[in-house]
Formats: C-alpha cells, structure tokens, sequence
C-alpha cells in the first residue's frame, strides 16, 4: 500500500483536536481531525480483536449458549409456487430427541415483518407471512422447522418430514420475466428513471456510437460465517414479563429490535439483541425467516434455541443479488466528448420487497454527458427476494458502463484514460450539484504511473508470454458518501479513560479498531484508553452497518458527543482552574485533558476535572447532526481500478496477472484496515468479474449451486498480488475528512478485467462471469 | 444424514465378512465422497464398514510396476518419488485435484468410486436417474456445462469426476478385487460403466467386492507422461476439460501413445480412436488433427457443453504436440 501523498512530517503535527464545527454547511468548518498531520489517524494500528479471533476467544453468534437449549433444522420449499397440500411430520415427531415440529398449521400467530426500505423500522428482506399458511412464494421458503436436543437428531428429522405440494404457475424464467418489467416506483427512495436533455435524439445525432447489451447473473452471499443466532426468551424477575434475548449475526441489531417487536407484538424494550462479532456481512446480515422462525418456535417449545444455517440454508432464505440485463448507450464526437448517456434495463426483483439492482447509480454522477438518460425496469418473479450485496447497483453497473466506455476508447482509437479525462465534469452530471471532494483524474494518473499503464498495447492482442495473450484494462470506480439518520453516541469518561459506546457493528472491517483510533485522537488520549463498545441494541442510537456509512455515521455521533462532553467538564471547572472562562470552542482535547486552543499553559487533565468535581465518571449522549452535507454537495467516493489479465489461446482461461486500485475515498483513518477494505473488495470483484453466478433453475426456480463447491469465488491461486493507493485528501464536509472505504473495491473491477481481457485477445465479453468457453 | 452403524475392518477379508453379514453396507475411505452424500440423503447406508486400514503401502512389482494399496492417501500417492519419476502424470492428476485437505483424507479406492458432481443428482428436490432409476433426468435440460459429451445416453449424462482415475486409465492400471467370491483383476479401463439404460449402475463390481490395490504396469515412455486440466478457476474446481498424454518416437513415427480424457466422459475417457489414428502414423500435425477428429467423431454435446469440443480439439493438439516435441528434445519436458 501506499499514500499518494502522505503528508505526514513529524513538526507540523497539531498538538490537540478542538471540537468540530459545521462541517456539513457550505461555509463550515471542517473537522480538525481530517487535517493533514493528525498523529494516530491513518496510522496503521493492528485489529484490536486481532488476538481475539485468532485464539478463538471473539465468540460468534451460534457459538453462544443458554441452559436447555434445543437446536434448530429447517425443511426448504421444493416449489416456487403454489400450497402446501400436505405435510407429514409422524415420523420426525416419533424421533428420540425430537422436541417440536413447527409448520403453518402450529406456529405462533405473527405479524408480517416491516421491509427494509419500505417501512422506517424494516430490516425484514420480503413481506410475506411467516410460517402463517399453506402458501409458497419461492423453491427454498422454510416450510418446517425442527427443534431437537442435538443438532444431528434435528437434522435427521426435518430430513424425514414429507411435504406434498399443489403447484402452481411460477415465473421463474427471467428471458420471459423480463417481458414483462415495470417501471418500479422509486430506486432506493429516488427516481427510477432521470433525464437531462434528450439523450435518444443525441444519440441518433452522433459522430461515434457505442450501443450494446450487458449481462449480470445472480450472486449470493458466502460469508465466511453463515447466518446463526443463539436466543432465548427470559422471564425477568417480579413478574416484569418476558424479554427476547439474541445474539446474532447482525449488521443492523437496531432495526432487527423495531422489526421483531412488530411480528411479535411487543415493546422493543422487550428485545435485546447484541452481535459483537460477525464474519461478514455485506449486506445479507439482516433479518431473514430464519430468526423470526427460531424465535417463534422458542417462544412455542418454552427453551431457549441454536438456529445455524447450513451453507445451503443461507442459499434458501438469504437474498443474494439480482441479475440483470442492461442497455448503455454512447454518442461521442470526435474529440470523445459524450453527447448522449443512456443506461437503462431490467433487473429481476420480486413484488414482495423493494430493491430493483440500482445498476445506473454510478452513472449519475461520472461523465460529463450533455445529454443523459437512466431508467430501470424490474421484472418480477417468484424467487426469494433479491437483497444488498457489495455496493449493490454499483458493482454491476460500473461493468457495463465502463466496458462501454472502453469500447467508446477503441471506436475512437483513443487512450481509454484520456476518454475518461475529457468527459470529467465539473460539476455533478444530474443533480448540478458541486461535488464536496473529486479527485478521480490524480488518483487515475497517480495508478497509472505506478502501474506502468503506458506499456499497454493499443491495439488488441499486442502481447505474447508463450501461450498466453496479455492485455491490459482500467475502469473507473466509484461510490457514493452516506451518513443516515440515527446515530448517537454515548462518551463514559473515568479518570483512566473513555468509553464510547453506540449502536454500530464489526462484521470484520475493522471499525472497532479505527474508531478506537478516532475516538483515541479526538478526545486526547492513548489508544490503550479508549474502549469502544459496539453491536449492541441497547446502545444508544442506531447505525446501520451498510451503504459504507458506518463510519462517517459513528464519526458524526462522536463529534457531537465530544461537543457534550467538553461543554460538561467546563460547566465542573471552578473559577481557579486554568479553564475558566473559555467556551467549548476556545478548547481542543489534548494529552488527556482540555487545553485552551493556541495556549500550551492554559490545561487542566480529566482526571483533575472529575477529582475537583469529586466526580468518578462522566457520561454523556449526544445525536449526530443532521445529514445538511448531502443536501449541499454530490458526494462520491472515486476510484480507477487497473488489471493486467492473460488469456490463453489455446484454452480461453484467464488469469489476473496484476491488479491496482488507486482511491480518492477522503481521508483514510487506517492504513492497514483500509487497505484490507479495498482488496477484499476487489478480490469480490475479481469473483464477479471471473466465475461468480447462481445457477438459477429457470424451470424449477431453485438455486442448483447452494454450496462452495459449486458456486466459485476465487481461491488463493486466482488471485494476484493487489496493489492498493489513495489520494488521502480529506473531504471538508464529513466527519474526519473520511469517506467509507468498504464498497468500493468492488466497483470497476469487472470492467477493467473485461477491458483487460479485450486488450489482449480482442474478445468482448459482456455477459458475466468471463468463463473461458466465452473466449474460445 | 440417517444414523448408522459403524465398523472398522482390519483388513480386506474381514471387510467382505462384515458387508456380506450388514444390511445396506457401504465401504467408507475418507468419506470425502461418501459422507457429503449422506448428508445430503442422497446415500443413506445403515452401516459403514471403514476401509482405511487396507493395505497403505506402495510396493515395486518384478517388471518395474507399483502395486497401490486401496488405503493410500491421494496426497500420499501423489508425493511417493517413485510415482513422481516414473509415472508423473499421476502425481499431477492427483494434485490437479480437489484441495490438499481432501487429498490428504482420500484413499485410492475411494477416489476411483467417487460419484458425479451433476447438480440434479446431489439435489433430492430434483428428478435424477442415477439417484432413482427411471425419474428422469433434469440434467438434460438444465445446468450441463460440467457434463459429459461421450459415452452418454437419453437417461444420463453425468461425467465421472476423477482425474486420478483418468491417469490410471492412461497408463492402463489393473484393480485388484476381493469379494465374497474370492478375488479377480479388471483392468481399469474396465472397471466402470457407461449409463445406458441404468445409469445407477457405475462399475462392474459385484455386491460386497472391495478394490483392494490398484496395480501400474511398467510404461517407459509414461516418464514423459503429462496431465493438463482446464477449469474454471485456478484450483479447487473440478475439470472442464483435462487431458493425459504420452508418446513414444520411433524417429518421426509415432511408435506409441496413451491419450485419455477428463470432464467430458461418462467414464474416465481413454481416447482409444484417437490412439489408434496416431500409432505408426508420421509424427506431423496433420496426423495429430485427423486423430483427434476421430475422436471427437463420437461426441455428442448439448447446448450447455458444446464449447468442449472445440476446448477438447486445441487442447489434445496442444498437449500431443508438446510431447512430440518433448520426445524429439530428449523427452525433458
Ligand atoms: C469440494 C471437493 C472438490 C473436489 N475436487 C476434485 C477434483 O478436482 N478432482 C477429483 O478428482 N476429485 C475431486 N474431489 C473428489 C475427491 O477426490 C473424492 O471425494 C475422493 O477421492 C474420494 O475418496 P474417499 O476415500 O474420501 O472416498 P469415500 O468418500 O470414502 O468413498 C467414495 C466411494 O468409494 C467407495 N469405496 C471407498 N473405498 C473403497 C474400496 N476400497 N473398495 C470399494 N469401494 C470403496 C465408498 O463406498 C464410496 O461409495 C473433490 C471433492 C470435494 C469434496
Ligand atoms: S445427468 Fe445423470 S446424474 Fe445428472 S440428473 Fe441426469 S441422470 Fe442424474
């Protein structure tokens, strides 16, 4: 890894972090912490569960136990469509061990769950009742659910439960599906189709025309750690009722909470779910059947239940990403300049949840088109309901829209950089906003040169190694900035240190150590001293760990809990205390106390403070402030992705011989985590690019490849050495200068293979994945 | 997975013993295969009868041959020297194979009767021949692309999945058998069956007979032998395409050849047209085309595997034309 610039000399280092001003308005203050200089931000400081997870000590959510807990199997649909006729549960019920057998005809009355992005509270994936009657909405819907004293006896009896079903028509063939689209009625809370100008007419007008079809399958989640949870409901003592208490593998426990007490009907105070450690999420840890199920079948066996998927169980009831078909279309003159940018087409969804594949969402904001056109269609079928997945919309539409790019670039004989260079807009494309931090063009010039972009051949199937054809691609990344509503903070400091705790979650980021860091630096004090609590609905607010926000959604809570605390240790000082007299912003935090800004002798340590106040410990909560920043600028993270890739004459397979990505993601908080963040990003999109697709019976509607046998990622020999760069120039309007760092890596990489592949063979492949029978 | 009983055999004789007195017995190796299967209910034996304290040992015949025990991990196979100079296609079949965790469990027996990968035939929610003789087969028009152009029928087009046992065909390997009758030889080539009508039949062995040994006959010119597999990543996948090759120069006549082919065969693929076009022909490309044309005669692809004829055509040239050339340098390959 490396800085483009690092910035970093040792004198110029600001002695303390006064609080943050309005870095959200258009005349505010940035926060300090994003300045250059900062010690301690950027510093590549190791995992602080490190040791944890690598001793087995960090305890996952099916790892956990209650006293009398029974384990928990599932029966999957073998139908798309249609009822359930009959059910037969005698023998599973006659097996030893055996303690319930739980089907439409004896589970617990349920609310529908709240949909994620329909409903505020929702972090249900579809609407359809759960376990509530005969009916069938996909091959793969939990019809039963077993719970046995071991998991094996489970197993075996959900094994010898017989369903028989009433099929009926189910569209599961997405050729015809996609006949039939409609126009969604909204794509992640904004317009499913946008126009500036007219984009058709520029395009029939045009010098240079590229006008193709791109091919995206679907993928499914394959965290490292399937979906488990580990619950109980717990009678309180004096007859306060009962509390539903889980641990699960959460990326969102607060919205899990609100959607839970609706289906069950109870105060969210009666939900408790923590989730210290998950092994990935990427978007598919949230709430599935699988926990509602297992809470009501608990709540039906009066014991606590162990409900771990089994890799195919994850395939069953855990969206994945939906395919998708789509048209780009580019008019050029002469000097590559775009006259017209049209990117539009299907995306298979399902009438039960809200997620149309934002596939043109990158394309609102990265080429200076004079005239532009973006719409989606979805096409509804019966399947489990598509979800998040890795900068969803972004990963697959950066494929095509790049590689056409990249065609446009060969049309016009021209350096696909250069193209990109002359079509960099000044301001955003679509919205007309002023875009808050864009320095695409020297992260792409600075990649370039560190790759060695200049050997590239111009004309396709330049380079020979023997029986390999080596060819070299680029893509632009990119991804938007987000900070949601929601986040508060909580600071508890004792005179040895901090406590900051909130509603976030560590799937495996690295957050609980970068924001260890922040608060480390923010408040003044040794990393050693700051504890970081996290993943836990009884924290305060709540943070959805999605959208690469996390970040900058804790950092903005932080900021404003900081503010509360400085302005509560001031309202301790009495008059003799070298404090006296300044107001919050007159103060910084530094070497573990408050100082006056510019004054190294005006200082009083906390412990000073709370001993004179003969306080042990102060707490305070603070909201973040609200997202203004989004309203004011275009915020995007940016990125160009480079790869060098051979394919074999003989054979068509390819191999990634080299891989860059240079970034413009704001300021990186740590060097090492973040450079972990975009590789794994990257390697998902190598997966993307290369061999990921769910084998998606169009017959049947039933996932064929539910297992990691059968449905590839890369492995270690398919994966280069990855180089990975950034500019590390803050953003002046978010929290610490920061951007998320977490979806990016994914974005352009499946273009700038397909590109990288077109360079050395001269084929174009625009149908995902690039399988070698593609290239024969 | 349904429960079962378990027994360990201390040998082959007692193994036969225990099948013949079980009800729906199965030998268990490394139960890489086998035990995947049970969990999926797609095997449900009663009882397990544990082979691996067969015969471990790797022994020289007279002639110059190997005899492998059925035990014998594949990862020990495949690092035993004499294997690595002697029959070095073998080695790289193996470790072409599966991952070093697997390797390291399998033995040589359970390689050889290791099932097909068809998606259908793993899934009970589907209809399978092979799992239910007579159900139909949603292979045919479904997800094919790893599945077999030759040796398939109308009920099934599965291809057997080893590249261990695609070597073995190369070098024209004997299994040894004990059964309940007592014991025979079969050469390899012999061992399993095309689907036909009863695709749930895979081999020639009779009820309770165990392999025992696998035996390498002498082949000099297999010094030079090579195994080349086309997937769909770098590792950890199962083969497209693979191809084992061998030639023997006599001047600029071929004066012998072993070819056989992984991925596209119901069985492991011994391309026997194909070897009886290039022995005694001139070593020139024009022989090497019309020999793999006559191979590729008999293919009969479907929409989803098409494209492996043509992989199968470049890739048996490129790998005959490379050991033409090995032989002619010397045979350094
Ligand atoms: C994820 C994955 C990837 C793989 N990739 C590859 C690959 O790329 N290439 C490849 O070739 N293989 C691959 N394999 C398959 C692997 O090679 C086989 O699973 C293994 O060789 C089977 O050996 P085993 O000893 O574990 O057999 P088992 O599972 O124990 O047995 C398999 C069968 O053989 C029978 N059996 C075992 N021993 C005897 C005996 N002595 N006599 C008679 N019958 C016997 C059993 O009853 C059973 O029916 C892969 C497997 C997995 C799980
Ligand atoms: S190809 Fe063979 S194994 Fe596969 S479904 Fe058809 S019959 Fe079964």
């Amino acid at each position: 890894m490396s800085a483009l610039d690092t910035g970093r000399s040792g004198d110029t280092q600001p002695a303390g972090v006064a609080l943050a001003g309005d870095y959200w308005r258009p005349e505010g203050r940035p926060d300090p912490l994003g300045e250059k200089g900062r010690s301690g931000i950027g510093a590549p400081l190791s995992r602080v569960d490190g040791a944890d997870k690598v001793t087995g000590g960090a305890r996952f959510a099916g790892e956990f136990r209650f006293d009398g807990m029974l384990y928990a199997a599932l029966v999957y649909s073998t139908i798309a469509n249609g009822r359930i006729f009959g059910i037969d549960t005698r023998d599973a019920e006659s097996l030893d061990g055996v303690a319930l057998v739980m089907t439409h005809q004896n589970a617990p009355r349920l609310n529908t769950p709240p949909v994620f992005l329909r409903a505020p509270n929702g972090a249900a994936g579809d609407d359809h009742p759960i376990m509530q009657t005969d009916r069938v909405h996909w091959n793969g819907q939990p019809v039963a659910l077993v719970l046995a004293e071991t998991q094996e006896q489970a197993d075996a009896a959900a094994e010898s439960i017989r369903v028989d079903y009433a099929a009926e028509p189910a569209m599961t063939d997405f050729a015809i599906a996609k006949t039939q689209a409609r126009q969604p009625d909204n794509l992640l809370g904004g317009p499913a189709e946008i126009r500036v100008g007219d984009a058709d007419s520029a395009l029939a007008a045009a010098a240079y025309r590229v006008d193709a079809t791109y091919t995206t399958p679907r993928h499914n989640h394959n965290a490292i750690e399937p979906h488990a949870l580990t619950l109980a409901w717990v009678n309180e003592p004096e007859g306060e009722g009962e509390t539903l208490r889980i641990h699960d593998a959460s990326q969102c426990v607060d919205l899990a909470v609100a959607s839970l007490a609706e289906v069950f009907g109870i105060d969210i105070s009666r939900i408790h779910i923590t989730s210290p450690f998950v092994g990935g999420g990427f978007g598919g840890k949230t709430l599935w059947q699988h926990q509602i199920l297992a809470a009501a079948a608990a709540k039906l066996a009066g014991r606590p239940v162990r409900l771990a998927l089994s890799r195919e169980g994850v395939y069953r009831v855990v969206g994945g990403r939906a395919c998708t078909e789509q048209r780009v279309a580019l008019g050029a003159d002469d000097r590559g300049r775009l006259q017209a940018l049209i990117h539009s087409g299907v995306a298979a969804m399902t009438r039960h949840n809200n997620l149309p594949e934002p596939f043109f969402q990158a394309t609102k904001c990265l080429y200076a088109a004079d005239h532009i056109r973006l719409s989606i269609d979805v096409a509804d079928m019966h399947m489990l309901a598509n979800t998040f997945m890795r900068a969803p919309g972004e990963s697959v539409g950066t494929f095509a829209l790049e590689s056409a790019l990249d065609e446009l670039a060969d049309q016009l004989g021209m350096d696909p950089l250069e193209l990109r260079a002359r079509n960099e807009p000044e301001r955003d494309p679509t919205s007309g906003l002023a875009f808050s931090s864009r320095h695409l063009l020297e992260a792409a010039r600075a990649g370039a040169e560190r790759f060695g972009w200049s050997e590239r051949s111009a004309t396709p199937g330049g380079r020979h190694d023997g029986e390999w054809q080596i060819g070299m691609g680029c893509a632009t990344a990119t991804y938007p900035y987000m900070r949601m509503p929601g986040a508060v903070a909580t600071i508890t400091l004792t005179p040895d240190g901090a406590t900051v705790g909130i509603a976030a979650h560590e799937m495996g980021m690295g957050t609980a150590t970068v924001q260890t860091q922040v608060a480390a630096a923010r408040l003044g004090l040794p990393v050693e001293k700051i504890a970081f609590r996290y993943g836990d609905s009884q924290l305060a607010g709540s943070v959805l760990a999605g959208g690469s926000q996390q970040t900058a959604a804790i950092g903005g809570a932080v900021i404003a809990a900081q503010r509360a605390l400085v302005t509560e240790l001031l309202s301790l000082v009495d008059e003799h205390s070298p404090l006296s007299g300044l107001s919050p912003d007159e103060i910084e935090c530094r070497d573990a106390g408050l100082g006056a800004i510019g004054d190294g002798s005006r200082f009083e340590s906390y412990r000073q403070i709370l001993a004179s106040a003969g306080r042990s410990e102060l707490c305070v909560e603070a909201s973040a402030a609200e997202s203004q920043e989004l309203g004011n600028w275009s915020m995007h993270s940016f990125g160009t992705i480079f790869c060098e890739a051979g394919v074999n004459a003989v054979t068509g397979e390819v191999r990634i011989r080299r891989l860059l990505g240079s970034f413009d993601c704001g300021r990186i908080l740590n060097a090492k985590t973040a450079a972990s963040q975009f590789r794994g990003g990257m390697i998902m999109g190598l997966g993307m690019a290369l061999m990921e697709e769910t084998l998606f019976d169009a017959r049947s509607g039933r996932v064929m490849n539910p297992s990691l046998a059968d449905y590839h990622v890369p492995v270690q020999m398919d994966v280069p050495e990855i180089e990975v760069m950034w500019t590390d120039i803050p953003d002046p309007h978010t929290p610490m200068g920061a951007h998320g760092v977490g979806e990016i890596g994914i974005t352009g990489v499946g273009a700038a293979v397909a590109n990288a592949v077109y360079n050395a063979c001269g084929k174009r492949v625009r149908d995902l994945p690039i399988t070698l029978d593609k290239l024969l | 997975m349904n429960a079962f009983d378990y027994h360990q055999a201390a040998d082959g004789t007692q193994a036969i013993e225990q099948a013949v007195r079980c009800q729906q017995a199965k030998y268990l190796g490394g139960g890489t295969n086998l035990v995947d299967l049970m969990r999926e209910t797609v095997e449900r034996p009663q009882t397990l009868i544990d082979v691996t304290r067969l015969s471990r040992d790797i022994t020289d015949t007279d002639g110059g041959g190997l005899i492998i025990g059925a035990a014998v991990t594949n990862a020990a196979l495949a690092g035993d020297a004499r294997v690595r100079r002697r029959y070095p296609l073998l080695a790289r079949a193996i470790l072409s194979g599966a991952s070093a965790q697997i390797r390291n469990m399998a033995t040589v027996g359970g390689n050889l009767l290791q099932r097909t990968r068809c998606a259908y035939f793993y899934d009970t929610a589907t209809r399978c021949n092979k799992r239910e003789p007579g159900a139909g087969c949603d292979a045919l028009e479904g997800f094919h692309r790893y599945h077999a152009i030759f040796g398939t029928s109308s009920s099934c087009i599965a291809t057997h999945p080893s590249d261990m046992a695609v070597a073995l065909v190369a070098l024209d390997a004997r299994v040894h058998l004990r059964g309940p009758a007592g014991d025979r030889q079969l050469a390899i080539t012999e061992l399993h069956r095309e689907p036909g009508e009863r695709p749930d039949l895979e081999t020639e062995l009779q009820p309770e007979e165990l392999i025992v040994a696998v035996e390498l006959p002498p082949l000099a010119m297999a010094v030079h032998s090579q195994y080349r597999k086309v997937r769909d990543r770098a590792s950890y996948a199962f083969a497209l395409v693979s191809v084992a090759s061998m030639v023997e120069l006599d001047g600029d006549t071929i004066a012998d050849t072993r070819l056989a082919l992984g991925g596209v065969g119901t069985k492991p693929w011994r391309a026997w047209q194909a070897e009886a076009a290039l022995r005694g022909q001139p070593a020139t490309a024009a022989t090497l085309a019309a020999a793999v044309d006559a191979e590729l005669a008999a293919a009969r692809p479907l929409p989803g595997n098409t494209f492996k004829v043509e992989l199968a055509r470049r890739l048996m040239i490129a790998e005959l034309s490379q050991r033409l050339s090995d032989a002619r340098n010397g045979g350094d390959a």
